[in-house]
């Protein structure tokens, strides 16, 4: 198992980086204002702030394996209670965009394997170019002002969409509708290198031996494609998918940036510019454990896939 | 006679065809030919080599066709403020009243020259450690290989974040962030073709020669895996954009008043309603640049006949 030595790694590079930032971030915390002397002492002791940094990282890891994952700088709170309120915002996030790229991204990349070098094959080879060369940012405001402007001026409001993760206590929308184009965007890149991964790993396969044999057995196109065909293409595209999810259950900043999404990524990166190192070391712990598991989970989804991979005592050849 | 001697000079004929067809049988003279079909690959590289000369000499011409673009007039700034696209103003003018068309003229010369220096970066390091790796396996190659999981495992723009809060903003740091942290996935790609053509009889050769290690992987190994990494290099440049557009959009990257295509989306959000030509224009600028990127790899890697994801 590869995650000791990763999760070593990730959190030894991350207290290397704090102890290079400048910026004292108790200092921070008082902003303007200056800060007591005792009380300065106490939050450098309790921290232990005044220790050397290996013995910090020491302590660090002793309070992880006891399931405590630090206390934040400037919020006065535990960094566990933070991501365990972002997190389902996240999460949510990652499972709508997952679904999109599943749905879309595996039919658009079977659709132009099938059709290969038809006219359809190429719009659909040029849209995921033009989806993966594009800042997703961007891409999440021009839906905002398509649905959520322009669409909406045009119509009279009859046909628009939320364009921010929640409208507040009280919302003219239904929930689920906020959820589109937030899910839409953060799918966007992701969708386009599945159906790339798709379209080529299914083109691989039709050129078999055992494809010219089904077709010879008189099957279908269709039987040939979806019984034949599509299982055995499906490893590299599991691979990618679940990669991508644990990607995604990380946090997409960028994406929360735009529709003010209250998720894990956005508070890592108002961590990082505030200097709150508890929720960074915290937030980045979780994340490598999230995409550890998922990893695994992808590892052992191969054997449903492929008879010939098994796990267990039994050595496979 | 008359047929010999005809026959003889189509066979001069043929010999000299042949003669020109081989030189022209190298992998690189092969690959261009067949580049040159592509045409969507074509048109990508002359919006490149466009690019590069308006990154190149844009400081020289833009002032003098759209003004400052970079410290507005206060005398008329209001008067000039957000103006829609015109035939004076192609792309509209911005808050301050500063060309649109301009300002993305100034920020191709950020975005072009941070995708360049960052893959120069990354591909080196990528390149080096890749190769290595790759060819002795062993001990190192296992250090390399965790390494590169680590950077898997947290996300990628995670990571440039936190190491640009420690850096600093500002130009240099943004391509040395980018550039320090793009390796791992070149260093894959470089260590795998190292693997596949470690194997091949001519390496085995040279070695019973009493080639050098260094000369094997310089000599050998190495022009025959180069292929893969021009593509792959090709291709990050985009990603590089990608990402420096990613960090000036979060306000990290390049700093007002220089102006960067994703710093321009930034300020640009607040008037997404009133007048989208100010995010709308450098989205496309890099949406262009970068698709140009991509196609020209692809191009590449069909010509080249990588075999790619």
């Amino acid at each position: 198992m590869q995650f000791v030595p990763v999760f070593i790694g990730v959190t030894l590079l991350l207290f290397a980086m704090r102890a290079i930032v400048p910026g004292d971030p108790i200092r921070m915390i008082a902003g303007e204002k200056s800060i007591p002397e005792t009380t300065y002492r106490i939050i450098v002791e309790r921290n232990h702030l005044d220790q050397p940094i290996y013995i910090q990282y020491g302590y660090y890891m002793g309070d992880l394996f006891h399931g405590d994952f630090g206390h934040s700088y400037q919020k006065g709170r535990d960094v566990i209670e933070i991501f365990a309120d972002k997190f389902p915002s996240t999460a949510s996030l990652a499972l709508g965009a997952i679904l999109i790229e599943i749905v879309v991204g595996i039919s658009a990349g079977v659709i132009s394997a099938v059709k290969k070098y038809s006219f359809i094959d190429m719009l659909l080879t040029l849209s995921t170019s033009i989806l993966v060369s594009m800042p997703v940012f961007w891409l999440g405001m021009l839906l905002q002002s398509i649905f959520g402007i322009w669409l909406k001026n045009l119509t009279g409001g009859a046909i628009s969409l939320p364009i921010s993760g929640s409208g507040g206590p009280i919302s003219a929308y239904p929930t689920f509708l906020h959820y589109i184009l937030p899910s839409v965007t953060l799918a966007s890149v992701s969708l386009a290198f599945t159906a790339r991964i798709m379209r080529s790993q299914l083109l691989e396969v039709l050129s078999q031996d055992y494809i010219r044999t089904a077709y010879a057995k008189g099957l279908s196109k269709r039987d040939v494609i979806l019984k034949h065909a599509l299982k055995n293409a499906m490893i590299p595209v599991i691979t990618f998918i679940g990669i991508d999810f644990g990607t995604m259950m990380s946090g997409a900043i960028l994406t929360e940036s735009v529709f003010s999404w209250p998720g894990v990524g956005r508070e890592i990166y108002l961590a990082i510019i505030q200097r709150d190192w508890p929720i960074v070391m915290g937030g980045v712990v979780i994340i490598v454990i999230i995409v550890m598991t998922i990893n695994l989970l992808i590892d052992i989804s191969y054997a449903l896939f492929d008879p010939r991979i098994r796990y267990g005592s039994k050595k496979a050849d | 006679m008359i047929s010999f001697a005809f026959g003889k000079a189509r066979a001069a004929r043929l010999d000299a065809e042949g003669r020109a067809a081989a030189q022209n049988r190298t992998l690189w003279g092969d690959a261009l030919r067949r580049l040159r079909k592509n045409r969507l690959a074509v048109v990508a590289f002359f919006w490149i080599v466009m690019m590069v000369l308006v990154a190149l000499t844009g400081r020289m011409w833009v002032p003098i066709i759209f003004g400052d673009v970079m410290y507005p007039d206060s005398t008329i700034a209001a008067t000039m403020s957000r103006l829609p696209p015109s035939w004076q103003h192609p792309f509209g003018t911005d808050s301050l009243g500063l060309d649109v068309m301009g300002r993305i003229a100034y920020g191709a010369q950020m975005s072009l020259s941070i995708g360049v220096i960052a893959t120069m970066i990354s591909t080196t390091i990528g390149l080096l450690l890749g190769s290595l790796s790759g060819y002795f396996g062993g001990l190192f190659d296992a250090v390399i290989m965790r390494i590169t999981d680590m950077f898997m495992a947290v996300p990628y723009t995670l990571f440039t974040i936190a190491l640009l809060a420690v850096l600093g903003p500002g130009w240099v740091n943004i391509f040395m962030a980018i550039g320090l942290l793009g390796w791992t996935s070149i260093c894959r790609v470089v260590r795998s073709a190292f693997l596949q053509v470690k194997e091949n009889d001519y390496v085995s050769a040279a070695r019973a020669l009493g080639a050098s290690d260094f000369r094997i992987i310089l000599r050998h190994i190495l022009p025959n895996s180069i292929a893969s990494v021009v593509v792959y290099s090709t291709m990050s440049i985009g990603t590089a954009i990608l990402s420096e557009s990613a960090l000036s959009f979060l306000g990290l990257g390049i700093q007002p008043p220089e102006p960067s295509w994703g710093l321009m989306i930034s300020e640009g959000q607040t008037w997404l309603a009133s007048a989208p030509w100010l995010v709308i224009c450098p989205g496309a600028a890099i949406l262009t640049t970068v698709l140009a990127f991509t196609l020209l790899g692809d191009g590449l890697r069909d010509a080249l006949d990588v075999k790619g994801n």
